[in-house]
């Protein structure tokens, strides 16, 4: 509840508000309940007793008017915030007072959830990072999710609202960081052992120490290849931060489409040629051997064995 | 029976203008309805969500073949018609035995029901044979989600089917033993609605597995 | 895995030496303690002679009271059990600072808040639910029993037998490291590939049995068996909220069984329902588990708003208030529960105006249950208020379950939510309407009807000191948590790095030992009315001056409840029978016809848990024996045609006559 970016400060305000109308009925309850039961309680004989008092046409009118008018007030608040605040949809402010400036691109990092640490790619900068990442200040960020098996969530309190991150498929968040600042980020769904650990450090930087940073990376880091991707994807604990300057194209894709290892189907193709129908895996030749993580031997001959 | 005199309370009913005194206990043995067949339809009800469980799952899975064979290419319509054929004789020889039942007449229904019992063997063995010969062409359940939602949902009805001829079976040496009493009339009733609940079901799963797949 | 005919394998499966946790020295302690408390209960059972007595009157009953004091004590025992592991998983969040791991690694902690989870919801709150409806709801509409009365045994034995394989696996193997709905992949063979998930799937699919046919069972119950003239809008309330639950375990619990179906064929055939490859999707059973599990929660929570309406009334000393907007309030709660599951994860990426519509229709849940609020708070007003034990837990909860309420709406904003969910925000607020709603409801239900199912009252002072534990010791947890929810801390966590947040971990301990506090007022309660139960005794059947029909039989009720059926003209039967000076008939009796005694029910369950154990550990030989076994008892049951007898006219006669004397005693 300590937000730094625009769109946290929005779920803020928007907790803020919904409680306050709540508390417009709750209150009355709460205060009615003790009266109540203070004022008919059985030593009370000035109280009016009246056992067979059991309706109220007017009354009950009432007690269900007044939950449905909060309601009402409520529910139009949820679906314009709902809306205003869908993650997948592209931010066109940057705080309260400024809009963003046409032609101002969001920067796009590709986030892994992965069993236990998170990877970062950034596609314009080539460059990735192991459980740090940063931005800077003011400008809209495209985060594009996926995992390698678990499905996390990603959630960085102080910029927006959390994610899932699911393994073959993506998930995008759109959000600003407004000031800069070391943010804290985790998973916010339990994920197996190693959970607990699964965190990082969000930097808001300004523009320039952005650039820095990124220059810094590309200086200092190693390379990601696939196979060291490989070699990251096995399960780890409590790993440390790790720079990469250098990031083998395609690599994004193919984590979400679930083919970095060589001679695998991706996803994609595989649901094209499930498109196609009755095609099947001769429209494949020879090339991929798994499907995913499953090889192929293990599933039983292909379709061409058939009639 | 009771002394009636005793069981009415002398009082008066205070309310409004009605002065005939109220009687608070029921005279004589109070009997309510046999809940046997609602229950019994309300757990086919349960069951029925089960079915609609796996009916969405293959609606969710059902073209996810991972590149792999698509309902088109695996189902042999003739075969299936002939399945569902068997499938509606039963209901049909079942619908036999409860008239015979009706007509107080044990063996017309003691054949009658074997004759169902038959039809139902017939139809597990034609569906064994059916996934036999899948599972030999490698598009057996764990090739895709498709043929695991495939399995799952043609397997749980055949499931069924093989308890309803146990159940069958069971009620007919039942029958032999204590002829048509009222317990095996309810019996045989609620043996009636599991098998028309199959091939309800059944109807479903021919639609929207095997046609709309081959179409 | 048949195509290595491994004797061993095929009798022992997977079960090795390695499975038992000898070297885990806490699990010796526990397994130690059980085993010898275990033998000494079985030695004193052996020494009284109480076999037969146990197995004639309590094991084969299928009297629905008798039951429902048995699913209430498996309910008792299984709390403890729950409650245990939820002070470990307190004292671990509040030690396990500055770089401390705490005392529990996280694949003993994983399996402790799994376990939580799983035992708090199936193993407690369900058989305290049930066994309330089921002792309660026969003696409400006039009944002599339940519909199936064999069926009610057999549900409760299978209840008991899923509870028996959760607390085996914490002696052989070990329990799910998944969290209490086992979502995959993480619950997949893959990522779990060890005995935790199965243990999980059988002991739910098994006890699942039993509640399904115990929901249809009092479903048809509730619409067969009523007395004359109780039409559905004369019905108690708590008859009427039982009525909604067990449709909704009807409509609820085969999705359940169908998504544990499709997951252990996942783990055990290597099907791709919710595989991340060959075109699984693992979101489609957290649909399905939801479609189930927020139904669920309504189950829990509707008979006890039963419970509360009849409190209020009876201690108020008047009609409810508004008992038509009562009943609608029910019945649209159960409608809505069924459109309103997608909000348990808005954060999986839905659309805005899907999650918009879900957050809606839950927040529209909270009309009905805010009538409810009102029509309780307007029976007590110009009402005579007695502070009995059952209403300072009502009263307890009508402020708690407020504050619960508000913060459940609250995350049915899908913005907030997408800040609060998984946080202890969330924990904080289901655990504020389950402990707020279901547990205090179910302390005012068995206060309130202990009387009738024992003949004695239960002591007041400790009662009303169990109360004060629970309810301080309740805020003293959980506030806490919705500060750490609301700073964004997550559930589920082992360890912590930022120091500032253990004060506030440390005070949610401290409220959970005050909630022990409460729990041993409980069961001291227990027995200190048990001892003074000559000074608590209730000779009237009547001790609360009632409303219902349950109140116009003796306490305890006889086996066949009523010696006549009762005739209702009013909602509050019995108080019209006492308005109108009714006198209760001393002859005139009639032999009662009554069902027979069985032990299929326990053999059948018994079998069961062999049958879920084998398949657990891949012991197939026994699993192939234990189905054949299971199906031979189940069709030789069948065969069974003698399952009723008459209890003699003059039996009833002679018990009524008892009662006669106690209540002329007592004049």
């Amino acid at each position: 509840m300590s937000p730094s970016g625009d769109v946290a400060v929005q779920q803020r305000d928007l907790i803020l508000w919904s409680t306050f109308l709540m508390l417009l009925v709750i209150v009355p309850v709460i205060v009615l309940t003790f009266v109540f039961a203070w004022r008919y309680r059985a030593g009370n004989n000035d109280a009016d007793y009246d056992p067979e008092w059991d309706h109220s046409t007017v009354l009950e009118l009432l007690i269900w008017a007044v939950p449905l008018l909060i309601i009402i007030a409520l529910g139009a608040m949820t679906w314009v915030s709902t809306h205003q605040l869908d993650p997948y949809r592209p931010l066109d402010r940057i705080d309260a007072q400024r809009q963003v400036p046409a032609g101002m691109e969001p920067l796009v990092i590709e986030v892994v959830a992965m069993d236990w640490k998170w990877l970062f790619l950034y596609p314009e900068q080539g460059i990735a990072t192991l459980n740090e990442v940063a931005a800077p200040v003011d400008r809209p960020i495209r985060f594009k999710i996926t995992s390698t098996t678990m499905m996390n969530s990603f959630f960085i309190p102080a910029l927006a609202g959390q994610i899932y991150a699911m393994a073959g498929m993506e998930t995008k968040l759109h959000a600003v960081i407004n000031k800069e600042g070391v943010y804290e980020g985790f998973s916010a769904n339990y994920s197996g052992a190693g959970f607990s650990d699964m965190r990082f450090k969000f930097h808001g930087l300004s523009e320039s120490d952005f650039n820095d940073w990124v220059a810094k990376v590309h200086a200092d880091g190693g390379a990601l290849s696939r196979d060291a991707y490989r070699q990251l994807e096995q399960p780890s604990q409590n790993e440390p931060v790790q720079l990469y300057g250098e990031v083998e194209p395609g690599l994004y894709e193919a984590i979400l489409n679930r083919c970095v290892e060589p001679g695998s189907l991706c996803m994609k193709d595989m649901m094209a040629i499930d498109m196609l129908g009755s095609q099947n895996m001769c429209g494949i030749g020879d090339g991929p051997r798994t499907l995913g993580k499953t090889p192929l031997e293990t599933l039983g001959a292909p379709r061409s064995a058939l009639n | 029976m009771s002394d009636s005199n005793v069981l009415s309370p002398n009082v008066t009913g205070e309310h409004g203008t009605d002065r005939r005194p109220l009687e608070f206990l029921v005279k004589g043995e109070h009997h309510p309805q046999s809940p046997t067949l609602l229950g019994f339809w309300i757990y086919l009800m349960s069951d029925c969500l089960i079915f609609a469980c796996l009916f969405a799952t293959y609606g969710v899975l059902g073209r996810s073949y991972a590149a792999g064979p698509t309902g088109a290419e695996l189902f042999e319509l003739p075969l299936v018609a002939l399945n569902t054929a068997m499938l509606l004789f039963s209901s049909i020889t079942y619908g036999f035995a409860m008239l015979q039942m009706q007509q107080n007449k044990l063996k017309g229904t003691m054949i009658w029901l074997a004759i169902t019992g038959l039809f139902g063997a017939v139809f597990l063995g034609l569906e064994l044979y059916e996934f036999a010969h899948l599972i030999h062409e490698g598009a057996g359940p764990q090739r895709s989600a498709f043929l695991s939602a495939f399995f799952t949902l043609v397997g749980t009805h055949g499931l069924h089917v093989t308890f309803g001829i146990i159940w069958l079976v069971t009620l007919l040496v039942q029958l032999r033993k204590h002829g048509l009493i009222p317990e095996n009339r309810r019996r045989l009733f609620c043996l009636s609605m599991f098998w028309h609940f199959l091939d309800v079901v059944w109807i479903g799963v021919f639609t929207f597995v095997y046609l709309m797949g081959v179409l | 895995m048949f195509d290595q005919l491994d004797l061993t394998k095929l009798v022992f499966g997977r079960l090795t030496w390695e499975s038992f946790p000898y070297h885990e020295p806490i699990l010796v302690a526990t397994f130690v303690a059980v085993a010898l408390g275990g033998l000494a209960l079985l030695a004193l059972v052996t020494r009284y002679r109480l076999w037969g007595y146990l197995w004639n009157e309590w094991f084969t009953t299928i009297d629905h009271k008798k039951i429902g004091i048995m699913y209430m004590i498996l309910g008792i025992i299984m709390l403890l059990r729950g409650f245990a592991d939820a002070i470990m998983m307190r004292i671990q969040q509040a030690i396990a600072f500055n770089g401390s791991e705490g005392y529990l690694p996280p694949e003993h902690y994983d399996q402790i808040f799994t376990a939580h989870g799983v035992i708090m919801i199936f193993f407690v709150a369900m058989p305290l639910v049930t066994g309330l409806m089921n002792y309660v709801v026969p003696l409400q509409i006039g009944a002599r029993d339940v519909a199936f009365p064999f069926l009610n045994n057999f549900s409760f034995w299978m209840t008991t037998s899923g509870a028996v394989l959760v607390m085996m696996s914490l002696f052989v193997g070990e329990f799910a490291k998944t969290g209490w709905l086992a979502y995959p992949p993480l619950s997949g063979i893959l990522q779990s590939p060890d005995v935790g998930v199965d243990y999980y799937i059988w002991s739910l699919q098994i006890a699942g049995v039993g509640t399904l046919l115990s929901g249809v069972n009092l479903l048809v119950t509730i619409v067969k068996m009523r007395a004359p003239g109780m039409n559905m809008m004369k019905m108690p309330v708590f008859t009427w909220t039982s009525l909604c639950t067990n449709v909704l375990i009807v409509a609820a619990f085969p999705v359940l069984t169908a998504v544990l179906v499709l997951l252990s064929l996942d783990r055990y055939l290597g099907t791709a329902f919710f595989s991340n490859d060959l075109g699984g999707n693992s979101m489609m059973y957290i649909n399905l588990i939801w479609i189930w599990g927020h139904p669920e929660v309504y189950i829990l929570i509707l008979p006890l708003f039963g419970v509360f309406s009849e409190v209020v009334s009876t201690y108020s000393s008047k009609r409810l208030f508004g008992y038509a907007s009562m009943v609608y309030a029910t019945v649209v709660i159960t409608v809505l529960s069924y459109l309103v599951w997608l909000h348990h994860f808005f954060t999986m990426g839905s659309g805005a105006s899907v999650n918009s519509f879900f957050g809606i229709t839950t927040m529209i849940i909270s009309i009905p249950t805010g009538a409810k609020i009102f029509n309780w708070l307007f029976t007590m007003y110009r009402g005579r208020i007695k502070f009995d034990v059952p209403m300072l837990w009502t009263l307890g909860f009508m402020v708690t379950f407020v504050i619960g309420g508000m913060t459940g709406v609250l995350l049915a904003v899908p913005p907030a939510d997408f800040v609060l969910h998984n946080s202890l925000f969330l924990i904080a607020h289901f655990h504020n309407v389950i402990i707020g709603g279901v547990l205090f409801g179910l302390f005012a239900g068995i206060t309130y009807w202990y009387p009738k199912a024992f003949g004695y009252k239960l002591d007041p002072f400790w009662g009303k000191c169990s109360f004060w534990f629970w309810l301080i010791g309740f805020y003293m947890a959980f506030m806490p948590l919705y500060v750490l929810g609301l700073m964004g801390v997550t559930r589920r966590m082992n360890h912590f790095d930022d120091p500032s947040l253990q004060i506030w971990f440390q005070i949610a301990a401290l409220g959970a030992f005050l909630i022990a506090l409460g729990i041993a007022c409980f069961l001291i309660q227990l027995v200190v009315s048990y001892r003074r139960r000559e000074s608590l005794r209730d000779t009237t059947g009547d001790p609360w001056n009632g409303r219902t029909l349950e109140w116009s039989t003796s306490s305890p009720p006889p086996a066949y409840n009523f010696a006549f059926t009762p005739q209702v003209h009013d909602t509050d039967a019995w108080w019209q029978m006492k308005q109108h000076g009714f006198q209760r008939p001393e002859d005139g009796y009639q032999a009662i016809h009554m069902p027979k005694n069985t032990g299929a029910g326990i053999i059948l369950a018994g079998i069961s848990t062999v049958l879920g154990f084998s398949l657990i550990w891949h012991m197939w030989l026994l699993s192939g024996v234990a189905f054949v076994a299971l199906l031979a008892v189940a069709i030789g049951h069948t065969f069974n045609y003698k399952r009723d007898y008459y209890i003699p006219a003059e039996e009833v006669e002679r018990v009524e006559a008892e009662r006669t004397r106690m209540l002329a005693d007592n004049v």
